[in-house]
Parts: C-alpha cells; structure tokens; sequence
C-alpha cells in the first residue's frame, strides 16, 4: 500500500510539470470572467449565471483532463514501456494501478481545488460579500469531484484492454450514458416490453448515475444541500469506484505487455 | 536447488494471431536453462530469436503459455523477490520530466531503504555510471547512451544478487560499451550473477562464463564459449607461397592474399595435401587449425534454422 | 501466491456485493434528492434566441434534444402526477427558436400549453402565440390551423376567431373537406356535442404521439360521458314529469319504460344518479377521477 503512495506521489509530480494542465485551469478561469461579464448583461441573476457557468467550466475542464489524463495515465507506461522498469521492482500491478488512480485524484483535487477558488473571488467580486448559503457552491463542487473520480476508474479499466482512442471513446460513452440513467429509469414501461423494461431496468443500476452528483440548479439558487445527500453520493463513489478499480486490477494482473 | 540462481523450465510462450487468433507463432519452445549463482551467463541469438521474450517472462511483463521459472529459489510470481534482482529493458526509457537523481530515488523507493541510505546509494550510482555532472537534468534531454547508463544504475541501485539486462550493448559507442563490460565484470567480482542477452558475439565471448545460444526460438546450445565452438573445429589450414611453380594441384581450392596462398583441408586430409604441395615444390609457411568462431557456429545455426523454416513452407504446412 | 488469481477472486466478490451495494445506495439516493423537490432546472437559458446563437449549425440537431426533453418532461409531470408545467412553455419556446419547423412541437404545445390543469400547462394565450409563430414559417401546412381553431374552440371559447382559423386553414393544401364545413358550424352554433368530438375524434385519429393519442381518448370519453348525462337527464326531466318526482335509481327509468336497460359510461360502469337528482359517474368508474380533475 505504501507503494502505491509512491507511484500516487510520482503521479502527481508528473501531471505538476506537464504544462498542459495549467493551460486548462487558466482557460477555466478565463470562463468564470466571462461569466462575469454574461452576468452583468441579466441583471438580477447575475449570481444563478455566474454559479452555473462557473460549475460547467470547473466540470467540462475536469472532464477533460479526467477522460484524456486518465487513459493515458497507463496507456502511456506501456506504450512508452516506462512500466518494464518499474515492474521489475518489488511492486504489484494493482498497486502500479491504485497509485497511478490515486495521483490523478490528487491532482484533480488540486485542480478544481484552485478552480473552485477562482468561483469564490469571481462571486465576491460580483457581490461584494459572500453569505453562508454560498457554501452549497463548494459542496457541488466536491460532487464533480466525486464524479470526476469515477470517471478516471473508468478511463483506467478501459485503458488497460484497449487501445487509448477506444478507451477515450468508451469512457466519453459511459459518461453520456450515465447522464440518461436517471431518465432510463422513468421510461413510461407501457411503452417497452416487460423483458426490455427489465433491461433497461438493470442497466441503469449498472450503470454509474452521474445525475446524482448533479446540484448545480440549488447551487445556482444557494439552496443547501442535506449532509445525507454528501454521505451518499460519497459512499456510492467509494463504492462504484472499488468495484470499478477491481475489475482494472483483474484486467492488468493478467494483460501481457508488448 | 542452492546454487542456481535463475531456473528455466520448459518455458514456452505463442502468441495466437491472425483471423480469429487461429493461428499461433511461437516465440519460445520448450527452453530448459539454468544459470549458476556468480557466474556471468550471456544469452544470445539473432533478432527475434526470442532473448527478449525470455527476460520478459522472467520478468512477469508477459506470462508463459507453458512452463515456470525460478529465480533465487523462488516461484517468478514471488514479487518479494524482486528486491533481490536488477533489471534493464531493452532500449530503455524512462519519464522524461525527471532528472536522473529523481528517477533513482523514485525507483529506490520501492525498496526499503532509510532516506539516508537511499540518498547514499543514488549518489554512489551516478557516480559509478558516470552521471554525476548530469544528476539535475531532465531525462528528456539525454542521449541514448546516457538512458542506457541511467538503466544500468537503477537496475543495481539497491545491490540485487542478480542482475539481468536486456540488449545492455546496444546503441552504446566502443567507449560506453567498454564502461558496460568494466560494471559488469566488477558486479561478478562482487559475487552477482549477471545474466544479459546479446546478439554481438564478441562482447559474450569476452565476458561470459558460459553462453546459451537461441535461434528461433529453441535453445541450441549452451556451455563454456570455448567448448561450444571446439565441437566445431574445421580442420587445419596450410600457408604457402609459390616458388616459381604455378600449376600446384591444390592452388584452385586455395584462397589467395598477395603471394600468399591459403588453403584450407580436413584435419585427415592434412599430410596428403601437404606431400601434395611439397611435391609441387610449393614454400610452406606455416600450418594451422582452424577453430571456428562462435560467429560461425551461430551462423550455422541460423542457416540451419531457415533452411528448415523455408522447407517447411514449401511442404505446405 | 499467486497475485492474479487473487485479484480475480477478490473481483468475484466485489461484484455482486458492489453492485448490491449500489442498487441500495441508488435507492437512497434517488430518495433523497425527491425529498428535495427541486425544480430541476432543465432550463437554465431562458433565451430561446441566446440557446440559438450557442447552437452554431446544429441548432436543428439542438431542438431535437430539447423536442425529447419537452416530452420527458411532461411524461415524467404526469407520471408524477404533478400539476405544475410551468418549464413547458419556455422548453417548447426554445424547441421552436431553433428549428422552426419542427411540426411535431407545435402541435403538441398546442394541446398541452392550452389544456387546463393538470393534463397541461393552461396557458391558451401561450398555445396561440405558439402556433402562430408556427404558422409564420409554415405557413402552408393546414393542421397548425386546426389546431389554433382547437384552441379558440376548446379553451378560449372564442367561436368566432376558431371558426376564422377553419376557414383559413381550409384554403391550405392537401386541406381536408371538414375544415370549411367546421368553419360554418362552428360559427353558426358555437359549442356543440358533434363538433366537439369531431375535433377530438381527428387528434386521436391523426397523432402519431402516444401522450397526444391518451390525451384525445380521454376527452373523447369525457364527451361521451357528458352527452350521456345530458340526455339521461333529459329522460329523468321526463320521468319526472310523468310521475312528478325524479328517479332515484337507473332501474326506475327502465321499469317506467324509458330506458332498456342500464347505460354503462365508455368503460362500462353504469351510470347513477347524483343526490340532485342530476346524472352522475359510478363511484368506482376511472373517468370520474378525469373528470374531477379536468372539472376543477
């Protein structure tokens, strides 16, 4: 476990010198000014406009870095074969793999993280204070965090059986997928088969509902979200993620490198 | 067994390919081979051969179709076992953002060390692989010799028992690969096994105790470098020069250097040729045996190889 | 020890037992978040023209999404059983401000804008704005006046604009013979049983939209039910003049002759009498729970 605190470390140290994440937060904060300015053109919800535009920028650029970084987080190692080495120590491959998924957490943490901060100044600077109800936008923050580690357990598993583009393609797929699996289940059921309504049924628990970590409606009314909710959704990803991450572990354990 | 450091039974590996992976090449057939504790074994064959697949199956980067393997005693899935071996990849690369030093401590991590006793060891290294001056540059700029140094350092960081690099010569200048052979002959000194794959002949004949040789796929041989090639000697070869007569019997079988003539015959052809040539009134200068070299013995082996392998595709199989 | 094969029976438990897990969590989840009764906000930009210009050249593949989105979120409304539309004007506004032809989303906003509580948003004014826009860029496609007639009709009860809106329509291509006979029936007589079903008998026929289909069916049923009253009560009028006091149960009627047997609703629930004496729903008839709602 250790090791894989020191591949996580490495992880980290990696995506710090890589020059193309400070691009991406700086294009997220870039964002949030011109949230600012579309603000000031609707008067009255300028507050609603800035929060909803700032939470989309912090989760499409999380995205991006998620699905991208997250594949070639191992694609990378064994194209480059970066990996012989390493494997050659004392190290497991699950632990390679937990490190590897921990390091990018890490730095998405980081991320959003100085993200979320530039949120924060932009909302002062528009109004001038902050009130308490203002701390819903940090809680809906940390829920695209949770989704955007999902998300990266994804790119994982599928990076370690195909190549980068499907394992981007695939990962981009579930994630559009599981943004439906809420309607998926309020499908009017006269309207399916009592098979296919089974189906879709199953599926949309197999499926990661990445609605659930969606408040960006209440953060944009500053409507508090119940700490029963944050539990939750905490829970289900520690969970979906375990399950998610195992299967990764299982799929590289065995997977011959070139 | 007390003694062998690296044990290899039967391993075999295919690769299915084609349509529906219906078809199977198989890179390595059946190898058995054993590598003593302290000696310096080199492992060589042609491209392809299958040396690389070897180390990496030792290595567990790929897993055998049939067949295990031991090292130090210990089952190749032992990953406790790894403290005690070194490896280098062939054409090694490693994360280029960071500089040697962080390289060799990120990689000595996996290790128990104290940070101490790490940042000793680092130190000791860059100077043992000449890197020293170079410690604080990132990997990305350095030339393909200094990767390979950076390779070796890292594959005898935490002082393995054995050591196994992959192709550890290659892309090296004479003075990087003279370094290379300098390390390793001081690793046997200090007791190590080294055991390193190759396809120059000369560095295996020079350093190694003993050599396997692989060609496609199969162990053909493995022994002493002397041994292997004595099995092969090719008779004797008789230097002469001409003396006025030119119409010797034997000269149209002798290969000719300015006015000297070789000629080359079977060991129990020797005295006839050379009452041959004395009653042509040839000068002879000098009377030698032909050993052939573990180049030719290899060459051999390769001919052999695709002569069968194009037999084989000619019956149709 | 074997690290693959451990991993693979680690993973062999943390399947089921994972997704146990989840199917759970999800549960409380989904719990969770109803209690919240957020308006979920499907529609942030209000700006019909604004989502339009963010559309760049898919705005037609964009009012598509949001054409789905208009019907899941009726559906979901109704499955919920939630009386509030109030999200279906400003989804259908931005459908129609990005493919202006859209058909299908006029004529569904027209029947479910105009439609009072709760089987649509009771917004007529909206339904009208709704088709004429859809009228402005398809201006030759006759239903859109069927429907505007439909809604004056039906909602507004302004029999003089719905029969104007037949008689344009009725000079439209491929338009069907009925509309100039509507449009002079309409304005002679204003409400009436025949045109009334007339009207919903072609919705039901026409529609290909499943909600539109349940939604003409039930007011045709409704109709029914309302002739029928009427003219029971018509018989009842009778009975009472005949016996100077009003039935009191439907086999009275028949046993004085008038009926020939007890008339059932379109369900087959039979029809009773109501403690004024007025034709009335079964108790245990579906439509009565329709037609309180649509009465309120």
């Amino acid at each position: 476990m250790r090791r894989a605190g020191v591949v996580a470390l490495n992880t980290f140290r990696e995506a710090v010198r890589d020059r193309v994440l400070y691009n991406l937060v700086f294009f997220a904060l870039l964002m949030m000014a011109a949230a600012v300015a579309v603000g000031q053109i609707s008067i009255g919800i300028e507050h609603t406009v800035i929060v909803s535009l700032g939470l989309s920028a912090i989760s499409v650029i999380g995205l991006l870095i998620s699905v991208f970084i997250g594949v070639a987080l191992v694609s990378k190692e064994m194209d480059k074969r970066t990996l012989y080495a390493l494997l050659a120590k004392p190290v497991r491959r699950w632990e390679f793999l937990l490190g590897k998924f921990a390091g990018l957490v890490l730095t998405l943490a980081v991320n959003t993280a100085a993200m979320a901060l530039g949120l924060l100044l932009v909302m002062i600077y528009v109004k001038h204070s902050l009130q308490r109800s203002d701390a819903v936008v940090l809680v809906a923050v940390y829920f695209i965090l949770l989704k955007l580690a999902l998300i990266v357990a994804l790119a994982l598993l599928f990076s370690c059986f195909t190549t980068p583009l499907l394992a981007i393609l695939f990962t981009v797929g579930f994630y559009i997928a599981g943004l439906y699996v809420q309607e998926m289940r309020n499908l009017p059921a006269e309207v399916m088969s009592p098979a296919m309504a089974a189906f879709t049924k199953w599926l949309s628990y197999l499926l990661p509902n990445f609605e659930n970590f969606n408040v960006m409606a209440m953060a944009a009314h500053g409507r508090a979200v119940p700490g029963a909710l944050i539990l939750q959704n905490t829970v289900y990803t520690v969970v979906y993620g375990t399950i998610v991450l195992t299967a990764a572990a299982a799929v590289f354990s065995r997977r011959n490198l070139k | 067994m007390p003694g062998l450091a690296i044990e290899i039974e039967n391993l075999t590996k295919e690769y299915p390919y084609g349509f529906l992976h219906l078809k199977k090449k198989t890179s390595l057939e059946g190898l058995n081979m054993q590598v003593e504790a302290g000696e310096v074994f080199g492992f060589i064959g042609p491209n392809g051969a299958g040396k690389s697949t070897t180390i990496k199956l030792l290595m567990r980067l790929i897993f055998p179709t049939a067949g295990s393997a031991r090292i130090l005693g210990k089952p190749i899935s032992d990953v406790e076992m790894h403290r005690d071996i070194g490896y280098l990849p062939e054409q090694p690369y490693f994360y280029d953002y960071l500089t040697a030093a962080e390289l060799l401590d990120y990689f000595a991590r996996f290790h128990d060390l104290t940070s101490a006793d790490r940042k000793e060891r680092v130190g000791r290294m860059l100077k043992k692989v000449g890197l020293e001056t170079a410690r604080r540059i990132q990997l990305r700029k350095y030339s393909k010799g200094m990767l390979q140094r950076v390779g070796l350092a890292q594959a005898i960081l935490h002082d393995p028992k054995v050591v196994i690099l992959d192709e550890p010569m290659s892309g090296l200048d004479p003075v990087g690969r003279r370094e290379v052979r300098d390390i390793i002959l001081e690793l046997k000194r200090d007791g190590k096994t080294v055991m390193f794959s190759t396809h120059i002949l000369s560095d295996a004949e020079m350093l190694c105790d003993r050599v396997g040789v692989i060609v496609g796929g199969k162990l053909r041989g493995v022994g002493a470098p002397g041994t292997l090639v004595d099995m092969k000697t090719q008779g004797m070869e008789i230097l002469f020069a001409l003396r006025g007569a030119s119409n010797a019997p034997l000269l149209s079988k002798a290969t000719r250097t300015g006015d000297c003539y070789r000629l080359q015959v079977a060991e129990e052809e020797l005295y006839a040729a050379i009452e041959q040539l004395r009653a042509a009134g040839v000068r002879i200068l000098s009377v030698s045996q032909v050993k052939a070299t573990l180049e030719e013995f290899f060459m051999n082996l390769v001919e052999a190889d695709r002569a069968q392998a194009s037999a084989v595709e000619v019956s149709g199989k | 020890m074997n690290s693959e094969k451990t991993i693979a029976w680690v993973l062999l438990l943390v399947l089921p037992f994972g997704f146990a897990g989840i199917w759970r969590l999800q549960h409380g989840i989904d719990a969770q978040r109803e209690s919240l009764s957020q308006e979920r906000d499907d529609v942030l930009l209000r700006s019909g023209k604004l989502v339009k210009v963010m559309s760049l050249e898919y705005a037609p593949l964009l009012a598509d999404i949001y054409w789905t989105r208009v019907v899941q979120y009726y559906g979901n409304k109704h499955v919920r059983g939630q009386t509030n539309l109030e999200l279906l004007w400003p989804l259908l506004d931005i459908t129609t401000t990005l493919d202006p032809n859209l058909l299908i989303s006029y004529r569904f906003g027209a029947m479910f804008l105009s439609q009072a509580a709760p089987a649509g948003a009771g917004r007529p004014d909206l339904a009208v704005q709704l088709i004429h826009r859809g009228i402005q860029a398809n201006p030759d496609y006759w239903r859109l006046y069927e429907d505007l007639g439909f809604v004056y009709y039906f909602d507004l009860k302004d029999y003089q604009k719905a029969s104007d809106a037949f008689l344009e329509g009725s000079k439209k291509p491929n338009a069907q013979l009925w509309m100039k006979v509507m449009a002079a029936k309409v304005a002679a007589e204003g409400e009436s049983f025949a045109t009334s079903m007339f009207l919903w008998k072609d919705i039901y026929d026409s529609t290909p939209d499943p909600s539109v289909k349940k939604n003409a069916l039930q007011h045709l049923q409704l109709l029914r039910v309302k002739e029928d009253c009427r003219q029971l009560d018509a018989l009842a009028d009778e009975y009472a003049k005949r016996y100077g006091k009003r039935p009191a149960r439907m086999s009275e009627m028949v046993q004085a002759g008038l009926l020939r047997g007890i008339p059932g609703d379109p369900l087959g629930f039979a029809y009773i009498f109501g403690e004024d004496g007025k034709t009335e729903l079964n108790l245990d008839s579906p439509l009565l729970e329709q037609q309180l709602l649509l009465n309120r």
